[in-house]
This record gives structure tokens, sequence and C-alpha cells, in this order.
């Protein structure tokens, strides 16, 4: 479904503030699979999903994508496969718009000049009911009125409505307050599931880490240093992969909020 | 004065704020749509202007409305590619297009600055002929600034529906999501400078058939004008609905021409204009935001005034 082949990236080359954000990551997600990303601050999570993206081109190496060389193609035009939710739950929709006309820009179906049809907005508000949150009957209310949680999980909808090749998590519950952030999560992993979706989340929360998905891999320093799936990753605990990390990178873990999460 | 004058003059005044509306229109979609602030707009006006003009006075009287917006389109182009693809700033790229379109504008009126339609067949002329001796006689600048509002408006409002449309919006309303998505911003920018600054060169070219000439300095401080007009309608419609607010936008540029025409009865000279819509803009802009930092102005006025805060120790 996904391949990187010996992806590199390096910021601000040849200046004293260069610093190699991916260092020869060579990663292979299979269809199905839902994997769950850690690492402390800074070893290359955020920038694994830009390079999957495209927000920037890789300095060498290859991004596959659905058996595509999507490698030097520009991110809006990956972004059809690919659905994204980023930490901070304003990103992912146009406050000054409606419910209904950001979800007809995210469903993405017929040509540019042709408008959501009422068949196409009942199908939004029967899925936005789903959401269990009311926002169903709120379609015609700018996005901005909507709280953060509420924001997140129409953002989730959004994403997952064109049936993305991959959906990429970035830390989509962070921000959130508790009771919120796992109602998100579940509805998350309900979405990933029904849809038989590819899906890669970062999490800090490594109990999360381990519950969900069928796979765990660990960044540190642009690296993988650890990739666990299977009975050996259902045998671990959090305190196994402090361990990991601590063998992989010689170092505690450095990740104020994910031993808070503990 | 008379009655009679009164009525010419609301009458003139008419006339002009529907001309005007249409570049008003024009930064309703890239000022408040797109969130670009257009500021070749002042080239672009007196572009459809000449524009016009030359073909009207080649005879072609109804062309010169097609080629006036297709220069507009032609000149929201080369802005969006400045900005879009070769890394100008988009303030930036306004005024360089609007200084490359003087130039523009005076090689296209033939080299000189000034053109004369006195004796030309235009729209106005034709609409003139037509409607003469019936009921309508007088009003064929009213009827030809009212049509192209009308279908102006229209067309913003079934175009800022369709899926292309509300990309344009997202655009302006969050580039982040835009950019994360499938929508390339380059391509909805691009799309929605061309439209506008087709709207801003039509405007041009009825203004200046209307009056029957044409100088290069016809859009002069058209932006501030047509920004002074967008902010007043935006004060009686506030966020509503896009017609709506479509609507205001055209309602703030009748306002706009009444407080000129007022000021001007009350012997403000004309050469004024240009001062009373910066004025306007500024209030406009700023006053929502002076209104929310009052009280802490007032709290720091007082601070320093020794009232309040600071313990003796």
């Amino acid at each position: 479904m996904l391949k990187l082949i010996n992806v590199t990236k390096t910021f601000n080359p040849g200046t004293s503030d260069a610093r190699l954000a991916l260092d020869d990551v060579s990663l292979h997600v299979k269809p199905g699979d839902f994997i769950s990303i850690i690492g402390a601050n800074g070893a290359g999570k955020s920038t694994l999903f830009n390079a999957i993206c495209g927000s920037f081109f890789v300095d060498s190496g290859r991004v596959i994508l659905d058996g595509r060389d999507v490698t030097m193609l520009p991110e809006y035009k990956r972004a059809k496969s690919i659905g994204r939710l980023f930490q901070d739950p304003m990103r992912g929709s146009a406050p000054g718009m409606s419910i209904e006309e950001n979800l007809v820009l995210a469903a993405g179906q017929g040509g540019w000049m042709s408008r959501a049809g009422r068949k196409e907005k009942q199908a939004f508000r029967d899925r936005l009911a789903l959401l269990d949150m009311g926002l169903e009957d709120r379609m015609k209310q700018p996005v901005g009125l909507l709280s953060g949680g509420q924001r997140q999980a129409l953002t989730l909808m959004m994403a997952t409505l064109s049936m993305p090749k991959i959906l990429l998590l970035d830390e989509h519950t962070a921000a959130l307050d508790p009771a919120t952030a796992e109602k998100v999560l579940s509805l998350t992993t309900r979405i990933v599931e029904e849809n038989r979706l590819t899906c890669l989340m970062i999490t800090h929360n490594m109990q999360s880490a381990l519950d969900l998905g069928n796979r765990t891999i660990m960044m540190d320093a642009g690296r993988v240093v650890f990739d666990t799936t299977g009975d050996e990753r259902a045998a671990l605990t959090v305190d196994d992969l402090l361990e990991k990390f601590r063998e992989a990178s010689g170092k505690a873990l450095d990740n104020d909020r994910m031993l808070l999460a503990r | 004065m008379s009655f009679t004058t009164m009525l010419g003059l609301g009458q003139t005044a008419l006339e002009l704020a529907l001309f005007n509306s249409l570049t008003v229109l024009a930064l309703f979609l890239s000022y408040w749509m797109l969130n670009v602030c257009d500021l070749s707009t002042d080239g672009c006006f007196a572009l459809g202007a000449a524009v016009g003009a030359v073909v009207a006075i080649a005879g072609h009287p109804w062309l010169s409305l097609p080629a006036a917006m297709g220069a507009g389109m032609l000149s929201g182009l080369v802005t969006a590619i400045l900005q879009t693809r070769m890394g100008v700033n988009s303030l930036l790229a306004g005024i360089i297009v609007n200084t490359g379109l003087y130039s523009v504008n005076i090689w296209i009126m033939g080299g000189s600055s000034l053109l004369n339609m006195n004796k030309t067949a235009t729209v106005f002329t034709m609409l003139k002929e037509a409607l003469k001796g019936g009921p309508l006689g007088g009003q064929y600048a009213l009827i030809i600034g009212l049509i192209a509002v009308a279908l102006v408006i229209a067309f913003l409002c079934l175009f800022l529906r369709t899926k292309l449309g509300l990309a344009i919006r997202a655009t302006g309303d969050n580039p982040d999501m835009v950019r994360s998505s499938s929508i390339n911003p380059a391509f909805t920018t691009t799309v929605g400078l061309c439209i506008s600054n087709s709207f801003t060169a039509l405007s041009g070219c009825l203004l200046a058939q209307s009056q029957k000439s044409v100088t290069v300095d016809i859009g002069s401080g058209m932006v501030t004008v047509a920004l002074a007009s967008l902010l007043i309608g935006g004060v009686f419609m506030g966020k509503r609905s896009i017609p709506l607010r479509a609507v205001g936008a055209v309602l703030g540029a009748f306002v706009f021409r009444l407080v000129y025409t007022i000021a001007l009865r009350f012997n403000l000279p004309a050469f004024m204009l240009k001062l009373i819509s910066a004025v306007i803009v500024v209030i406009a802009i700023s006053g929502p935001y002076l209104k929310k930092q009052f009280p802490l102005y007032r709290r720091q006025l007082a601070a320093r005034l020794g009232k309040g805060g600071g313990e003796e120790c």
C-alpha cells in the first residue's frame, strides 16, 4: 500500500542549522495495517508524514503509494489518496464556511463547476449523525462555531469521506480534553475498522500505541529504531517499550508528555 | 438648488455607484473570499476603460465589453502568476502589475493619455437610440448599470456555490487546510484573480463609455474607493449569506457615493474624494480593532496616572 525506500531529508542543508530529519528511512505498510508511531520530540514522526504527503520533496529515496511512485508528485496531487489529521483541530476545516460546504469540498465528487445535490447533502447528514454530536442539525452553521472536539470529529469525517488509500493521524487527539479525546479516538478506530482503512497514527500515549492497531514502530533521530508486530507486540508492556527505547537510542525517553501519559 | 438639479445629481450618483459597484464586487471576490488585497485594481480599471474605448472607437461597441473583460482577465492572470508561481509577495505583485499597466494603457490608447468618444457609438448610445421615445427614454445608463450589476451578482452567487467557488473560499478562509488538501491553492488563486479582474475591467469600460472619455488615470485611487464601499457594505450585512453580502457590497457603493455627493454639496472641493475614501477605509478597518483595544488603553492610561495597582514597598 505504502512503501518508503531509503528516504532521507535534511532541513537547512549546508548551514549551521542543518538537521538530518529523516535518515535513510524504509517502511513497508501493507493494506489494512494500523500502525502506531511513537518517539521523542523531534524524532521525525511528523516529518515522516510530511514526506508521505509531499509537504516537501525528499532529498533521496522513493515514496511509493498504492503501486505508484509519487516521490516527485506535488502535495495536492497526492492528497486525493491521503487523509490527514493534525494535532490542531482548527487546521482541517474552513471556519468561515458551513459544515455542509466543508463536506462538499472534502467529498471531492463531480467536476469543478458541479454543485452538491440534495441526495449528496442527505448522505452527509446521515454520516454526520453517526458522530452522535448533533452536527447533522447544524449543517448551515459556520464551522468556526464548533468546539475543538466537534471540529476534529468533523475533520475526521472529511478526511475519510473520499475513501483515502491511507489515513495519517498526527497526534490528532492531543489538543482535546481527555473525555473528548477518548470519544474522537473510539470514533477513529470505528471508522478505520468499518472502512478497512490503512492507517498510520502518531501518538504520545504509550498505552494506546500498544492497544490500537496491529503494529507499532518507534522513531529516534530520524530513524525507525524499533518495529514490532504480532505475538511479540501483544506481549509488550509500556515498561518494555521504554526499555526498548533506551536500548535503541542510548538515552531515556525525553518526551515529557509521553511520560505523563503513561 | 432646485428639485430637478437634485434629482439629476442623485441620478448621476446612482449611475456612478452602479458602475463602481462592479469593482466593489471584484474586491468582494478577491479581498473577502480569496483574502488577497489586489492592488492592481487601479491599473486594471484603466485597462478596461482603455481597451473598451479603443474597441468601441474601432466600431465594435458590443465587442468592447467582452474585450475589456478579457484584458482584465489577462491582467489578473499576470498578477496571479507573479504571486503563485514566481515567489512575489501578493501585495507587491499587485503594485508591480499596476505600475506596468500604466505604460500598457497609454500604449493601448495609441501613445496618448486621453481618448475622446464624443462621436463614438458605445453601448450607451446604442441603447439610447433603441429606447428613444419610450417611457424609459432617458434611463439608458441606469439600465445598463443595473443589468451589469445584476448579472455579476447572479454569477457570483451561482459560482461561489460550485466546487471551484467553494475551493476559492476555502483558500481564503484556511490556507493551511487547502495546502494539505487536493486543492491546488495556486490554481484557485489564479481563477479567483482572473474573474475579479474581469469585473474591474468591465467596471472601467462602462464608466469610460458613460462619460465618453478615457484618461490614463481614470482608475487612480479606485482600490481605496472600492474597499471603502465594500467595508461600508460589510457593516450592513455582517456575516450573512453570500447573496446578501454581495448586495451589501453594492449598497456600500451607493452609500459611499451618497457621502461623496453630500460632501460636494457642502462645497468640499472634488479633489477631496480620495482623502475621504482613505479615511473611510481606515475607520472601517481599524474601528473594530480600536473598539476591542479600548478597555486596555483605558487601563494603561489609568496605570500611568497612578490609579490602581502598584503597592508601596
